[in-house]
């Protein structure tokens, strides 16, 4: 086994028992990315130079004998959230000069806990989209297969993960940016509850539904990640005060659960897709677990609602590129940000803004009740994540919809602001990665983490590895 | 015919207010006088990522004021995003308040010429952020616009009045009186030349005739109405007003509607001068912050704040009359700024305390009327030091008017040259005069008083 396949834990073990040094760990990392990042272009910049300096602060403290969560973990962090004094492009050329003056709570919260960064990663520009296509700095690669998408709009995090270019990375989610990549590149990604992550220094894209989260190679890695960034922020009057749990340590005991299935989520999914769920499930129901068919809402009706409140966001949001105060001019907005502008520009017009923004808001209010509802009888309710496997490179070039069909079972969750993980489920007849999703209620983190870290015991998708030619 | 037209005017004034921090987020509110962009941060500069984090007293005080304007707080408001560019705008869209305002149908009397009482219905109160300010100038020959972002953020409370004003008259009383408020509550100093208030006047004119020998107005609102905006003084609004009265008549009479549109008001010109048209008026695309969750009161806070007001102007004036027996023109004056007032009923409590004690003491009218003649500066005096004063200077008011104007006169007829010299212009001469009258008076009256007097019989 080499060290790029162990898990944070067992990493961590391998450092504070200084079987290795972090100043090693990080540069056989470092040597890694350099290897093979031409590859996938998980990277918008690498931080190498500040990645050993982290390195070295982390064994003089291991030398001190002092421990932090994270304590010279080697991660990567979506270029969506702001990082002193490191360049933040959110995969635009509008920001690619712009380097911020502080730290996005999230980074400040993973430095305070000891990590090492190796860098940003590529995205789909201001996370826009579902593949990284929309990236000014190029398309990330899929490390399963070149030739295909690694999904989006965290992309780059899901490539380096899946590839071991990192020990495991940030990535955030409007809808489906964290699971879908992580579905696609065959990797665990949590979608935390919104609110339950802070926002602050986070490019915004659609305010009302960004949700930062973890994507790692196991089930346990994401629970350790989450209780660094999970809480109520001074920063972000969105986020909750509802306490942190120790996630990590809520993984041990086997909690029973009833997992709520609904038979729209597999209508919408490829067929293939839709078994490879439901041996997952079949699995869950020999460990015990009660399946429960509920009937929830089309998931195609969410695409609408998402549509107009994300795109109606996006065109404020949007508004303070102005090229004034720093960045470059609205001339370096891509097409896929500027059909987004003109779209929320026309939903939020007055005369537009019932018949689109207020009716969304109001379907928006009935999709919540739904879930509501469901989670009254179930615990957690499992699906297919995205309807099919990781297309190929060019699929979204003529389908600005592309985005929106793609995530349409992971969008009616984050229209709700629930939690959700993707789980790696096994490999299609092309030996691509499938994943399943286990959706949980507000602030359920907890159960949906349990359940996953049962399956992933018995299934172990994760040692599963690309061979990278 | 002349008064065909009866002006309809409603007001929208913004206060600033004079928190220590921002309204979303921790920087210093003060801006006036400061090194640009020192007060500044990643939220109220709309750097990437950042939020806004409302800031709870500003929302207490404009609830504040909403109480103060008798109006309604609903239990549930929210914040708003409206959308517009500028270069003094940070995020490209200003957080304000739409259709949930913290405040709204209120009133506030207005007293008018010869006491005549007017109740103008206020249709909301709402809380938002001031923009970044802009400054042309001219750096090496090139000519540059600059931004300055120190009061980019600074709270803002906006109240808005239905159109019940009929003329500047009304309006300026309005002001007088809202500003008035506004310090009492002691949420801004709301000073207009420093931009701590900010008015805009809409203007339109509603038709009457006399049917039948009745009046009869139109009871419909005109179909337009004429935004003014540039005002920074009392005196300007006059001016505004009294210019759109004439420009609109004028084009009334000529069976024209006058357009609806912004105007900006020119103080040198002494006019108004179109600035935007209803044709190219802004669409905001106000929609709800998603930043902030919505604003939820429970009653009992909503109590506890109006239990925390202060008294205010009407209702003191009311208890002076009514309690002490101050006439209402008085008391007015008394009551006019908060500290006068609060001088006033510290002072009669140092009197009620002596009357227990059944030491010397004054009554009401003594106190009102030093208070008011002597143009007492509350920050110079204590209460308890002026009792002192009144009572020493009543007390030797043992000598006689008569007597003292005989003593005067007489020194007057003494000094001929002296007096010459003071009614040619020489204004220091007179305190010889004084000098001579305090010997023969050895202490009994007040030199002022004596300085006075002598004025007189020198006029």
């Amino acid at each position: 086994m080499e060290l790029h396949d162990l898990t944070i834990t067992q990493t961590k073990k391998a450092l504070l028992d200084r079987e290795i040094s972090a100043v090693e760990l990080t540069k056989l990392y470092i040597e890694r990315i350099k290897s093979l990042d031409e590859k996938f272009n998980s990277f918008v910049t690498t931080t190498f130079d500040k990645a050993l300096e982290l390195a070295r602060e982390a064994d003089n403290k291991i030398t001190q004998g002092m421990n932090l969560p994270l304590l010279g973990m080697p991660l990567a962090i979506k270029d969506n959230f702001c990082t002193q004094e490191i360049r933040t492009t959110a995969s635009s050329f509008v920001l690619e000069d712009f380097i911020p003056t502080y730290n996005s709570t999230v980074a400040q919260k993973l430095f305070d806990a000891g990590i090492v960064l190796l860098g940003k990663t590529n995205m789909d520009a201001w996370a826009h989209g579902s593949s990284t296509e929309t990236s000014d700095f190029g398309s990330t690669k899929n490390p399963w297969d070149l030739t295909r998408l690694p999904g989006g709009s965290s992309g780059g995090s899901a490539a380096a993960v899946a590839s071991d270019e990192v020990l495991a990375a940030i990535g955030s989610e409007t809808a489906g940016s964290v699971r879908g990549p992580a579905s696609w590149c065959g990797i665990v990604g949590l979608k935390p509850t919104y609110g339950r992550v802070s926002r602050f220094g986070v490019v915004a894209m659609g305010s009302s539904l960004d949700s930062p989260g973890p994507m790692t190679k196991t089930v346990e890695d994401a629970a350790l990640l989450l209780e660094v960034l999970a809480g109520k922020d001074p920063k972000d009057a969105t986020t909750s005060d509802h306490p942190v749990k120790k996630y990590s340590q809520g993984l041990k005991d086997k909690k029973m659960m009833t997992i709520g299935i609904s038979d729209e989520y597999f209508e919408n999914a490829e067929k293939e897709i839709g078994e490879k769920v439901n041996e997952a499930i079949k699995l869950l129901e020999k460990l015990g677990h009660k399946i429960k068919k509920i009937k929830l809402f089309n998931p195609k009706y969410a695409i609408d609602v998402y549509t107009i409140l994300m795109r109606s966001e996006v065109s404020s949001n949007l508004a303070r590129y102005d090229g004034i105060r720093y960045g470059f001019g609205r001339d370096r907005f891509g097409e896929e940000a500027k059909r987004r502008i003109m779209l929320g520009t026309y939903t939020l017009s007055s005369g537009y803004y019932d018949a689109y923004y207020k009716k969304a808001q109001k379907v928006r209010t009935l999709i919540i009740e739904d879930f509501k509802n469901a989670f009254k009888e179930v615990d957690v309710i499992i699906g297919p994540t995205l309807p099919s496997v990781a297309p190929k490179i060019g699929s979204t070039a003529n389908n600005p919809m592309f985005g929106e069909m793609a995530d349409i079972l992971v969008e009616p969750s984050s229209i709700a602001g629930l939690c959700g993980i993707n789980m790696p489920v096994g490999f299609d007849s092309q030996s691509l990665p499938v994943g399943m999703q286990i959706i949980g209620n507000q602030f359920a983190e907890e159960t949906i983490l349990n359940l996953a870290y049962q399956y992933e015991k018995e299934t172990q998708f994760w040692r599963e590895k690309p061979k990278i030619k | 015919m002349k008064n065909k037209y009866i002006p309809v005017i409603g007001l929208e004034v913004h206060v600033e207010l004079k928190t220590k921090s921002k309204m979303f987020c921790g920087c210093d509110a003060s801006y006036f006088g400061e090194e640009p962009n020192s007060h500044t941060c990643p939220v109220c500069l709309g750097l990437p990522g950042a939020l806004p984090v409302p800031n709870k007293k500003a929302i207490e005080w404009c609830l504040k004021i909403g109480m103060a304007l008798n109006c309604k707080i609903p239990l549930v408001s929210k914040f708003d995003r409206k959308n517009y560019f500028y270069p003094d705008l940070a995020k490209g869209y200003q957080i304000s308040q739409y259709d949930q305002p913290f405040a709204e149908n209120g009133w506030i009397e207005l007293t008018l010429k010869d006491e005549k009482k007017k109740k103008v219905r206020i249709r909301r109160v709402h809380m938002e952020e001031d923009t970044g300010k802009l400054l042309h100038e001219t750096i090496n020959g090139e000519k540059v616009s600059l931004i300055d972002f120190n009061r980019s953020g600074v709270p803002l409370v906006e109240i808005v009045t239905e159109p019940d004003f009929e003329s500047a008259e009304e309006v300026k009383a309005y002001l007088k009186k809202l500003q008035q408020i506004i310090r009492y509550l002691e949420v801004s100093d709301a000073d207009m030349e420093k931009g701590q208030m900010r008015l805009e006047p809409n203007i339109s004119l509603r038709e009457f005739r006399i049917q039948n020998s009745e009046f009869r107005i139109d009871e419909n609102l005109p179909s337009y109405k004429v935004e003014v905006k540039n005002i920074n003084s009392f005196n300007f609004v006059e001016d505004a007003i009294e210019f759109e009265i004439k420009r609109q008549s004028k084009i009334l009479d000529e069976g024209k509607l006058p357009t609806q549109e912004t105007r900006g008001w020119n103080e040198d010109r002494k006019e108004s001068v179109s600035q935007r048209s209803k044709e190219d008026a802004m669409d905001y695309r106000y929609f709800p912050e998603p930043d902030i969750p919505p604003i939820k009161w429970k009653q009992e806070q909503v109590d506890n704040l109006k239990s925390q007001m202060p008294e205010l102007p009407d209702v003191k004036i009311e208890r002076y009359v009514k309690d002490y027996g101050v006439t209402y023109y008085n008391a007015e004056i008394i009551a006019r700024e908060k500290k006068l007032a609060e001088f006033f009923e510290k002072t009669i409590e140092v009197c009620e305390e002596l009357k227990n004690k059944k030491e010397n003491s004054l009554d009401y009218k003594t106190i009102t009327n030093w208070i008011i003649n002597k143009k007492i500066d509350p920050e110079k005096i204590l209460p308890a030091e002026f009792v002192t004063e009144i009572l020493k200077a009543t007390k030797v008011e043992g000598i006689d008017e008569a007597e003292l104007e005989s003593i005067l006169k007489k020194i007057i007829d003494g000094n001929e040259k002296v007096v010459n010299d003071y009614k040619s212009g020489k204004e220091n001469a007179i305190m010889f005069l004084v000098g001579q009258a305090m010997r023969e008076l050895k202490g009994k009256v007040k030199a002022d008083e004596v300085k006075e007097k002598l004025q007189d019989l020198l006029k």
